[in-house]
């Protein structure tokens, strides 16, 4: 049996993603250019018995999200960079109390208002250092309708797994563009299911570390009361100042995605193999970086690409073994040079990083970028 | 017998944080005997509350408990009620944290009319933070950023959440801690969004700021200003000056419930599938 083709919107496929990961919760509140997963989830939430709420602000659709999440639910969020910044307490606080859940971005032109419709990838930073205090970040970063599909499901099933929210971003060039999406058969692509206590609810502690780094999480209504806050907590969920609980606590739940980089980064490797010239990209961005490594390798130049999916946490130490066999990384971004610091760290000054960097809501043509590649000696 | 609030309470968990003398300890009693009187189930009751000293006190109560962000209270506790419209759903918070930060969510939560009772402690001040004034500190009261007086008018909230849609609107004091538990219990019942008002006394950052004495002088105050509605028809505006009503001010039990109306909206999306 051949499998269901559509051809969609980026953002049409983030939403039917999502609803294959299970997503049965969305609140969100409506901001160009991510609008149509909010009425997409509209339409198909309810079909399924599913809840979609629009809220009064992006604050009130983390909350909402949030309290969801406590009842047992799979919830989606998704917004774009004003709302992005509104909601960094409320992404602070799931990162502490370990609440799962999908926040979906479509990077727009900023800071502020900036340029509602134009594409950017400025709020790669702020996915990791928006909220205050130290705290995990897993961020995702597709370059296609169909990566958009999948990549959701991994979103869900990651926060699950990690018990913490999940951050899918695209650029505002993927999130409206439209592809042929192929759909997973039902059961094709593995779902993770929410890991709830095998104790009785006498015996549960939401963060109790006798089960691992991420400690199984109850339901409200279903039998277990226990105690969430925003407090810094100990593995009962109460307030806690104990020094050495606090200091605990904040390091298992860095630690517990930290770790576990290497099951959380993934990335293409695109004429990687021989390449001396290495464009780190990703997004859209991604898509004139290939055709710029095509180019190149049609004038003998050995370039390649090395394209983030996962932004946070950043493959450090793959780009820091590529150091030393290539001559060095190109990385050609819509913002003024954010993953361009992250590969500088990764480099260690042992080969140079050349960026390019545009802000002006204009893509980056392969062009520019073959014209880099030929700068390097 | 002496009523047994401990079973309500989690083991372990006090002494409280409150002050001696503060007012929300009272209203904490008054809603663990009102959910006693209506059998609730506590594994299926959510108490929801933001940041501030009113906030901490789910953290005490024996059920599904859930301390958010300043002012955030009534949207997660949306979230929670939508997804979960069995459960029992209670908010519990100060008057800085509902009608300043949290006034919006506050307003929306009215506006839904979703079935959830919002107990406000109002204690005119921002407690927890050492005294800054509220949106319902009295003009020209001492706070400590109103060092001159405060120039602010203040929200009368029972109006408030009336205009904003609530269907079910109270006020209550700690003074009159008998009358508590039936205020709140009267509220969980009603199916939509309820709110009671408990004007209460922060002693420790208001009362020594403003001239009172003692916690009983702050108590004889609520008792002063506190007006039950029935005895209120019977006096002229002038007698009513500088008073405050208390009991059921408000209850329309014809708006229809937000988790009714979206059981409506599955309903028609799988008619339409
Ligand atoms: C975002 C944010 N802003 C400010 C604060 C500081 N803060 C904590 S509690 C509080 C006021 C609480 O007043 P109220 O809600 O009236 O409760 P009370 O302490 O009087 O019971 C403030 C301003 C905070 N915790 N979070
Ligand atoms: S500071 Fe005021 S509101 Fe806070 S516990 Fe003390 S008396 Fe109560
Ligand atoms: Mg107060």
């Amino acid at each position: 049996m051949s499998k269901k083709v559509a051809f969609l919107q980026g953002n049409e496929a983030a939403s039917y993603g999502a609803l294959y990961a299970g997503c049965n919760f969305f609140a969100g509140y409506p901001i160009t250019p991510s609008t149509e997963v909010a009425e997409v989830m509209s339409v198909e939430l309810p079909k399924i018995g599913g809840k979609f709420i629009q809220m009064e602000d992006e604050i009130a659709a983390s909350a909402a999200m949030m309290g969801a999440a406590l009842a047992g639910f799979k919830t989606l969020d998704s917004t774009s960079g004003p709302g992005l910044s509104l909601k960094q307490e409320l992404i602070g606080m799931a990162c502490i109390s370990e609440i799962p859940c999908v926040i979906y971005n479509v990077m727009r032109g900023g800071p502020s208002t900036g340029m509602p419709t134009g594409p950017s990838q400025s709020d790669v930073m702020c996915a990791k250092w928006g909220t205050h205090g130290d705290h995990p970040a897993i961020c995702l970063v597709p370059s296609t309708v169909q990566e958009t599909y999948e990549e959701m499901i991994r979103a869900f099933n990651l926060s699950e797994k990690y018990r913490t929210p999940v951050l899918v971003m695209p650029d505002e060039i993927v999130a409206h563009m439209r592809e042929r999406v192929v759909f997973p058969e039902p059961g094709e692509i593995a779902i993770e299911p929410r890991r709830t206590p095998t104790v009785p609810p006498e015996q549960y502690k939401p963060y109790d570390t006798s089960f691992g780094d991420v400690p199984p999480l109850a339901a409200f209504g279903t039998g277990y009361k226990f105690h969430v806050t925003s407090l810094n907590k100990g593995q009962d969920g109460f307030p806690t100042t104990k020094a050495e609980w606090v200091q605990a606590e904040e390091e298992r739940q860095v630690r517990k995605v930290e770790a576990n980089a290497d099951d959380i980064i993934e990335f293409e490797e695109f004429q990687l193999d021989d390449a001396e010239v290495v464009i780190v990209a990703y997004g859209s961005t991604s898509r004139s970086a290939r055709y710029a490594v095509n180019e190149a390798r049609k004038q003998g130049i050995k370039a390649g690409m090395f394209r983030l999916k996962t932004f946070w946490p950043f493959p450090y130490k793959q780009l820091t073994a590529l150091t030393g066999r290539i001559k060095g990384f190109i990385t050609p971004e819509m913002n003024l040079g954010m993953c361009h610091g992250e590969v500088e760290r990764a480099a260690q000054g042992k080969v140079p990083v050349m960026g390019i960097f545009r802000v002006d809501g204009e893509p980056i043509n392969p062009d520019q970028i073959l014209d880099k590649i030929k700068e390097v000696k | 017998m002496a009523f047994d609030y401990e079973k309500y309470i989690r083991p372990g968990k006090l002494p409280h944080i409150w002050c001696p003398g503060c007012g929300h300890g009272i209203v904490m009693k008054g809603l663990i005997r009102a959910m006693d009187s209506l059998k609730l189930d506590m594994a299926q009751t959510a108490i929801v509350s933001g940041i501030g000293c009113a906030s901490r006190l789910p953290g005490y109560m024996d059920c599904c408990t859930l301390h958010t962000a300043h002012g955030r209270a009534a949207a997660f506790a949306t979230g929670v009620k939508l997804a979960k419209p069995e459960m029992n759903v209670i908010l519990v918070g100060g008057d800085g944290d509902g009608t300043a930060i949290g006034g919006n969510h506050f307003i929306h939560a009215c506006r839904r009319n979703i079935d959830m009772t919002y107990i406000i402690l109002n204690n005119k001040i921002y407690g927890m933070t050492g005294g800054q004034f509220s949106p319902t500190t009295p003009t020209g009261a001492k706070a400590s950023t109103t060092p001159y007086g405060n120039p602010d008018p203040c929200f009368d909230i029972a109006k408030l959440a009336i205009g904003a849609g609530a269907t079910f609107v109270a006020r209550g004091t700690s003074f009159h801690a008998n009358q508590i538990d039936k205020l709140i219990a009267e509220a969980i019942q009603h199916k939509g969004f309820s709110v009671v008002e408990i004007m209460d006394d922060c002693p420790t950052t208001y009362g020594r700021r403003n001239k009172f004495k003692s916690v009983i002088e702050m108590m004889n105050h609520l008792k002063e200003i506190a007006v039950p509605v029935k005895a209120a028809e019977k006096m002229t505006a002038e007698q009513l000056q500088g008073k405050v009503l208390t009991g059921v001010l408000y209850k329309d039990e014809t708006k229809t419930e937000y988790t009714a109306e979206y059981a409506k909206v599955i309903e028609r999306a799988k008619a339409a599938k």
